[in-house]
C-alpha cells in the first residue's frame, strides 16, 4: 500500500544528510564542550561553528544572540517567563498575545496570570491574522511583551510579523516571536522583521528532536530559567546536545538552500489540492488562502468527525492531522479553529495535511483519489449529514 | 491512545450501518457541538428485536461503540437489551481509552433511547421500564442536555 507522509507541521523526517553531520558527534566525538581535553574542545568547537551558522541564517547581528534551549517549547517559556519575570520589576505587568497561538505560549501566558500579569488576547478574525492596528491599540504604559506566533501551527497562517516589530520599537516593548513553524519555510531576518526574541526548532526542518534555539537581541536578557553550570554564556545550564545543535544548524542550511524552489513547487500542490477537495460539497479552507505556509492545507467537512477521517486516511496510507477533539483527548474542539470562528460542529470535522520537501505531485493525485471517498462514505453513516440535507431541502 | 484491534475492526468495518425504514423504535442522543451523536433504529417482533441498524457521527471508539451495540441486542428480547450496559460494550472491545469511555455510555444510552420511542409509540410510558436516557455525559458546559 502507498504511504503519504503529510503530517511535517507535527514532525518531520530526519533528512540523512543532517544525520552524516550529527554522527561524529554521537561516536567519537563525545566529549562534553565544558572540558578542556581534545574532544571535549572539538565538541566545543561544533556548537560554536553552529551557533554562528544560525546566527548568519536568520540576519542576527551576532552568534551571542543565540541560546540552544530542549526545543521550541523550552524557548518559548523561557522568552515569555524570563522576559516578563525581569521587567516586571520595572513596573511592567501586561502581555500581548493572541488566541491562537501554540499551546506553549498560551498556557504559559496563563501561568504568568497566576503570577499577577495581565495577559492581552488579540482575535485573529476570520483569515487567521491579527490586526497590526489591534496590537498598537493593545499597547499600554505597562506593556512587557508582545508575543505573536510567526505562522499558525494548524492553518499556516503568517502574521505581520516586521509590522508588528515596527509598532513595539516604536513604543519600547519588547517582541517575541514563536517562529518554530515558520523558521526553515519562509525568509526570516530578525534585523530587518524589527523582531527581539525568536523561537525555533529544529524537528520542523528535517532536523532532529530535542534541540532548539532562543534567538535574543543584544541588551535583550530573560530572566534565567534553566539553572545550573555555565552553560550558553551562563544563562541556560546543562550539558549542550551537541549532535542535536550540529543537525540543527545544518537543517536550517539546508533547508533553506532550498526554500525557493521548495516553496514555489509546495505552493501550487497546496492550491491544486485545495482546490480539488473544494469540489467536494460543504467544505471549506480555514485561515487565509494567500499569507499562509507552503506546505499546509487545513479543511473542515461538514457533517463528519475529524479523528474518523483521520483513521480512514491511516487506513488509505495517508498521516495527516486533525483539530477535533477526539484526537487531543479533550473535549473541544481545536482552540485555533474556534478562534477563527467556526462553529463547534464544524471544527470537530477538520483536516489538517501539511508537506514538505519529501512530497510530490503523485501524492496530491492520491489524496484527491482518497478524501471524497472517505468523505462520501463518513456523511452516508452521519446523523449530522442527514439533518443538514434536511436542511437543505427546507430552504 | 491506541485502540484495541476489535474497535478498529468494527471501525473499519461497522456492521448494521443504515436506517429501518419501518422501524418500531427510534433514538438518538448526544449533540453536534460535543462531536457525536448516535441514531439507532430497532425493528421488534414479538418481543424480539429482529433488526437494528445505525449511524454515527463521531470519532473512532464512537462508530465502533455503536456497531458492537446493535451486535449485542440483535436477535434479542427487549428485556435482555434493556440489561445492555456500556461496560459490556466495552468488553466485547477489549477496552476502550479512558478519555473514550463516554462513548460505550453513549452507545448504551442510544440503545435504550430507541426502546423508550418503542415503548412510546405502543402508548407505554418508557420512564419507569427504560429509565432517564442521559444524552451526554460531557460535564464541560456544552449546552449539552445532562441530567
Amino acid at each position: 500500500m502507498r504511504r503519504i507522509y503529510a503530517d511535517n507541521a507535527a514532525t518531520t523526517a530526519l533528512s540523512p544528510k543532517v544525520l552524516d553531520k550529527m554522527m561524529p558527534y554521537l561516536t567519537t566525538v563525545y566529549g562534553n564542550p565544558s572540558s578542556l581535553y581534545g574532544i571535549g574542545a572539538e565538541a566545543k568547537e561544533a556548537v560554536e561553528e553552529a551557533r554562528a551558522k544560525i546566527a548568519t541564517l536568520i540576519g542576527a547581528n551576532s552568534p551571542n544572540e543565540i541560546y540552544f534551549t530542549s526545543g521550541g517549547s523550552e524557548a518559548d517559556n523561557w522568552a515569555i517567563k524570563g522576559m516578563c519575570r525581569a521587567l516586571k520589576k520595572k513596573g511592567k505587568t501586561h502581555i500581548i498575545t493572541s488566541k491562537f497561538e501554540h499551546h506553549a505560549v498560551l498556557h504559559t501566558c496563563k501561568a504568568l496570570e497566576k503570577e499577577g500579569f495581565e495577559v492581552t488576547y488579540l482575535d485573529v478574525y476570520e483569515n487567521g491574522i491579527v490586526k497590526v492596528e489591534d496590537v498598537k491599540n493593545a499597547i499600554k504604559d505597562t506593556t512587557a511583551l508582545v508575543t505573536i506566533m510567526y505562522a499558525n501551527n494548524e492553518i499556516g497562517t503568517i502574521q505581520p510579523i516586521k509590522e508588528i516589530g515596527a509598532i513595539c520599537r516604536e513604543n519600547k516593548v519588547i517582541f517575541h516571536t514563536d517562529a518554530v513553524q515558520a523558521v526553515g519555510n519562509v525568509d526570516i531576518n530578525v534585523e530587518d522583521q524589527n523582531i527581539d526574541m525568536l523561537s525555533l526548532t529544529g524537528h520542523k526542518f528535517h532536523g532532529p528532536k530535542g534541540c532548539g534555539a532562543l534567538y535574543c537581541r543584544r541588551g535583550v536578557r530573560p530572566e534565567i530559567l534553566i539553572d545550573g553550570g555555565a552553560q550558553e554564556r551562563t544563562r541556560r545550564a546543562g550539558t549542550e546536545n551537541v549532535a542535536g545543535i550540529v543537525g540543527l544548524a545544518e537543517a536550517l542550511e539546508l533547508s533553506l538552500s532550498t526554500m525557493n524552489e521548495r516553496n514555489a513547487r509546495l505552493t501550487k500542490m497546496r492550491d491544486r489540492l485545495m482546490d480539488g477537495l473544494l469540489t467536494i460539497e460543504r467544505s471549506r479552507v480555514n485561515g487565509d488562502r494567500v499569507h499562509r505556509l507552503p506546505g499546509n492545507i487545513n479543511m473542515c467537512f461538514e457533517g463528519i468527525e475529524g479523528e474518523s477521517l483521520l483513521l480512514r486516511l491511516d487506513m488509505a496510507g495517508i498521516c495527516a492531522s486533525s483539530g477535533s477533539a477526539c484526537t487531543s483527548g479533550d473535549l473541544d474542539p481545536s482552540h485555533v479553529l474556534l478562534s477563527i470562528g467556526l462553529p463547534h460542529e464544524i471544527a470537530h470535522g477538520s483536516m489538517r495535511l501539511s508537506f514538505s520537501d519529501d512530497n510530490t505531485e503523485e501524492d496530491v493525485d492520491y489524496i484527491l483519489e482518497q478524501v471524497p471517498k472517505i468523505v462520501d462514505y463518513l456523511r452516508m453513516m452521519s446523523p449530522l449529514w442527514e439533518k443538514i440535507k434536511e436542511e437543505e431541502r427546507n430552504n | 491512545m491506541a485502540y484495541t484491534e476489535k474497535v478498529m475492526d468494527h471501525f473499519a468495518n461497522p456492521r448494521n450501518v443504515g436506517e429501518i425504514k419501518d422501524a418500531s423504535g427510534v433514538g438518538e442522543v448526544g449533540n453536534s457541538k460535543c462531536g457525536d451523536i448516535m441514531k439507532m433504529y430497532i425493528k421488534v417482533e414479538g418481543n424480539v428485536i429482529v433488526d437494528c441498524k445505525f449511524k454515527t457521527f463521531g470519532c473512532g471508539a464512537a462508530i465502533a461503540t455503536s456497531s458492537m451495540a446493535t451486535e449485542l441486542i440483535k436477535g434479542k428480547t427487549i428485556d435482555e437489551a434493556l440489561k445492555l450496559t456500556n461496560k459490556a460494550v466495552m468488553e466485547a472491545l477489549d477496552g476502550l481509552p479512558p478519555v473514550k469511555v463516554h462513548c460505550s455510555v453513549l452507545a448504551e444510552q442510544a440503545i435504550k433511547a430507541a426502546l423508550a420511542d418503542y415503548y412510546t409509540r405502543q402508548g407505554i410510558d418508557p420512564e419507569p421500564i427504560v429509565g432517564k436516557i442521559q444524552e451526554c455525559d460531557h460535564d464541560h458546559g456544552c449546552g449539552c442536555s445532562d441530567f
